[in-house]
């Protein structure tokens, strides 16, 4: 009795999927719940797992081809084999090319020497997740330690991988090109990263943050925290905070045009935008205003998870009515972020330098961070845009105003 | 009718020889031209390594050992040795046995692979020709798609003493003593003069060595090499920094050396004299002026990190060009250009090249020293461990000397390891490769070593980094 494996029912908004790659060969043994195939749409990667254990007598559908709901994809021969694994998954992700001496690090664990794999057990990371720029791309001790220091508190949210395949040393003595077609996520991006541009009237204003405060307040707290909530206490949760104390006073910084309307929001959904092997992903903390410190870094621990897990659903990516992006974690120190249509701004965040500073007349190192808000000047105008700036940094540089909400 | 091959090699030393080894296997038809004759005129493929260096030098250096060994240290293990007696003529032999054998297999290998060996004199004409001139016989034009220049070096003259070929020699000459003179001379501390003078005096001879530079050993980690100045002070090895040798002159008493330092002018009288002031390229006879190959400062071949030439398709490896003098890292440039001639992605490593120096204790290293990381001003964190406190190295009664590493103290990397000790040459490998991988001291921290032995030391050394040697009181 032969066992259909189909495409799941895929979301409301999503028409199709691709077929990104079969991770097992027909006449492969397979065991329940182990992942059959990866199958790509706008947002996400959909895995099908296989509904018990057996063997693949067929496959209906290649690599690369687009499915819809219901599809079927292939037979499945169930039963108990002597699961001889022989041939090996059908691995190759289609949207990052391997070039000589590439840097994905740590994909076979016999790479990872003995430093090496100490760290990603102790810190629980995914090696697949660290660029390594050994031999033979090969994770070193410091590309792990280089990885933990830039990736934002808490552990969760993966940063470190480039959006785009980086060519090692190019090839000996070659000007070659080779072409690759962009995969359906980055597809999307792309769309929508010009949709944006042609469609709202960008700007983007700037301001400098005294996170000097706040820092002492992490040290002071960090350790009690982490004991009592179980997560550790980022930098997110503070300016989660500050942005919607400011959304609240300028909520037409959380509001979005629609044709001849503007569409203020009652609620507080703020996409946290984070940079994955795949591409650039939105998830959305709903209610952000309803959550304690606490709640914020755990929804943030868990996106992270999932992210890397590749379990991130549609409803963590839709909605939004305030994106914040951090380029800090890979060293930016201003720019200037583009809009997450349709919401109508972005807050984004950048490294964390000691600058010398003016404080009561003396000249003293604080702890700074340039911030950049990018809106959408058809409905804010430069005043609102500046003062719900300038109200995120008052908030920061003195997170007294935070608990007392002034 | 001129002999064609794809590529020719002129030098048959450890660079040569692997070059056309290599570029064999790759399918490629090779010749490889070589002028050594032995003293009694035999051509003789392996180079100054092979004849007149590495090879013939650590057979001396094992002889004397034992000999030496057995004078001082055996009755420590309860062995009576009675009347110990030295019969030079028979070392001497086992020494050129050895080479001749080895000789032999290189030309066993040759045989194997299809490298066409041809004794005699090579010399790079313009065009990629090769005129060849066999010991006995009409000189020959040779076509090449390739040539590989690889005429290695001699010894440098040195004005002030220069060679008689009898009492005044250089290393080749030393290693033939045919008795053991009663007071020895070497101008030169460096790894030969080093490695020849502790032959001699194990022997029985009376040896002085001059050096000209203050700090000795200065291309050697400066705490290693205080070490080994040391260990060689208590073996009654006289070494004097900073003398400047003037002038020779040849008595009745023997040859007198003049020679100037800080205090001012002395003398000494010696039997005989080793020259070991270093090694310079030998392109003599070698490039027709229109053949476009450049040479560079002191007479090196000019080339690229790929040792490329000037002039297209010609390669030049080993001694005669740039980098250290050394027989292995002229086998891998060899292997790297033969791999490139043969349309391969290849290139050398040459920060990870090891050094050794085989006196006893030995000497060896990798990577870059206390001072050199110093200057660079990396943060480094430095360990070592003494093979005083080895059970292998007890048990073995070579227990002098230490291993020491040094590293990144921001990356944990491992910069430098530096060996004074039994076997230093040996162990060092475990270090290259570490450092090929480009390893973390904890990688070394975490790897299983064997105990009882040597590398044992490698690990302690690494625990110390971080402070944490089990074996050793942590400071």
């Amino acid at each position: 009795m032969t066992i259909e494996i189909k495409v799941p029912q895929l979301p409301e908004s999503v028409t199709d999927a691709t077929l990104v790659a079969w991770h097992k060969a027909p006449g492969q043994a397979v065991q329940r719940d182990e992942n059959l195939v990866d199958l790509e749409t706008d947002k996400v990667v959909l895995e099908v797992p296989a509904p018990a254990n057996g063997v693949i007598a067929e496959i209906k559908v290649e690599n690369g081809a687009t499915v819809t709901s219901g599809q079927l994809l292939a037979i499945l021969e169930p039963g108990e084999t002597a699961a001889t694994d022989t041939a090996a998954p059908v691995a190759v992700s289609t949207d990052v090319t391997e070039t000589a001496g590439g840097d994905r690090g740590g994909k076979s664990s016999d790479k990872l020497s003995p430093a090496v794999r100490r760290l990603l057990e102790e810190h629980d990371i995914d090696p697949s997740l660290v660029r390594g720029t050994g031999k033979g791309g090969r994770i070193l001790k410091s590309d792990i330690q280089n990885f933990i220091d830039q990736r934002p508190h808490p552990e969760a949210v993966s940063a470190e991988m480039p959006l785009t395949p980086e060519l090692a040393e190019p090839l000996f003595d070659q000007r070659s090109e080779h072409r690759i077609p962009m995969s359906r996520l980055r597809a999307r991006i792309a769309e929508r990263m010009v949709e944006a541009q042609q469609t709202a009237a960008m700007l983007t204003t700037f301001n400098e943050i005294d996170l000097t405060e706040v820092m002492a307040l992490r040290t002071r707290y960090k350790d009690v925290f982490e004991k009592k909530h179980g997560v550790k206490l980022g930098l997110m949760s503070f300016f989660i905070g500050a942005a919607i104390e400011a959304l609240r006073r300028f909520p037409i910084l959380n509001a979005s045009v629609e044709d001849n309307d503007i569409v203020y929001h009652d609620y507080f959904d703020v996409g946290i935008a984070v940079s994955t092997q795949r591409g650039l992903i939105v998830p959305v903390i709903h209610n952000a205003d309803r959550l304690s410190f606490a709640d914020i870094e755990n929804a943030i621990r868990e996106y992270g998870v999932k992210a890397r897990e590749g379990t991130i659903s549609m409803d963590d990516l839709t909605g939004g009515t305030f994106t914040i992006t951090n380029g800090g974690v890979f060293g930016s120190m201003l720019s200037t972020p583009i809009l997450n249509p349709p919401q109508s701004g972005i807050l984004g965040m950048h490294t964390i330098a000691q600058r010398p500073q003016v404080v009561d007349g003396d000249i003293v190192a604080r702890s700074m961070m340039y911030v950049a808000l990018t809106y959408d000047h058809r409905i804010i105008d430069g005043s609102e845009a500046v003062q719900f700036l300038v109200a995120i940094k008052q908030s920061l540089e003195d997170p007294a105003r935070l608990l007392l909400q002034v | 009718m001129s002999r064609k091959f794809d590529v020719v090699v002129i030098g048959a030393g450890p660079a040569g020889y692997v070059a056309a080894i290599r570029a064999t296997q790759h399918g490629l038809s090779t010749a490889c031209i070589d002028a050594w004759l032995t003293p009694d005129g035999d051509p003789a493929l392996g180079g100054t390594c092979l004849n007149a260096g590495c090879i013939p030098s650590k057979a001396l250096l094992e002889s004397s050992e034992l000999y030496h060994r057995a004078a001082v240290e055996f009755h420590a293990h309860g062995i009576g040795v009675g009347d110990l007696s030295l019969d030079l003529d028979t070392m001497q032999a086992r020494k050129e046995r050895i080479v001749c054998d080895l000789g032999g297999g290189i030309g066993a290998l040759f045989k194997a692979n299809g490298v066409t060996g041809l004794f005699g004199r090579g010399r790079l004409l313009p065009d990629l020709k090769v005129q060849y001139t066999p010991h006995d016989g009409e000189a020959e034009l040779l076509e090449a798609d390739h040539v590989i220049l690889a005429t290695g070096s001699v010894p440098v003259e040195l004005g002030a003493a220069p060679f008689d070929g009898e009492h005044i020699v250089d290393s080749s000459g030393a290693l033939s003593f045919q008795s053991v003179p009663e007071r020895l001379g070497v101008i030169g501390a460096g790894v030969i003069g080093l490695e020849l003078g502790s032959v001699w005096k194990r022997l029985g001879a009376e040896v002085t060595i001059l050096e000209a530079m203050d700090r000795f050993l200065f291309m050697v980690d400066g705490q290693i090499a205080r070490e080994s100045q040391r260990q060689f002070k208590k073996q009654g090895l006289d070494i004097r920094l900073g003398a400047k040798v003037r002038e020779s002159e040849r008595t009745g008493e023997g040859i007198l050396l003049k020679y100037d330092d800080e205090q001012g002018g002395h003398e000494i009288c010696v039997d005989k004299v080793v020259v070991a002031v270093g090694r310079r390229a030998e392109t003599t006879d070698l490039l027709d002026p229109l053949a476009g190959v450049d040479l560079g400062e002191r007479g090196l071949i000019e080339v690229d990190e790929h040792c490329r030439t000037s002039a297209p398709n010609v390669w030049a490896v080993g001694d005669v060009v740039r980098g250290p003098m050394l027989a292995h890292k002229g086998s891998e440039e060899g292997v790297m250009v033969a791999d490139l001639i043969a349309g391969e992605v290849a290139e050398v490593n040459y920060a990870v090249i090891p050094s050794v120096i085989y006196t006893a204790p030995e000497i060896a290293w990798v990577g870059k020293t206390e001072e050199q990381i110093k200057a660079a001003g990396i943060n480094y964190k430095s360990g070592t461990f003494n093979f005083a406190a080895s059970g292998r190295a007890r048990a073995m009664d070579q227990a002098a000397g230490l291993v020491k590493i040094l590293s990144d103290a921001d990356t944990d990397r491992i910069l430098g390891v530096h060996i004074c000790g039994p076997l230093a040459g040996e162990l060092i490998g475990e270090a290259v490769v570490a450092m090929e991988f480009q390893a973390s001291t904890e990688d070394l921290q975490r790897t299983i070593h064997g105990h009882p032995t040597l590398t044992e030391v490698i690990h302690e050394a690494a625990l110390s980094v971080d402070r944490h040697a089990i074996h050793a009181i942590n400071l």
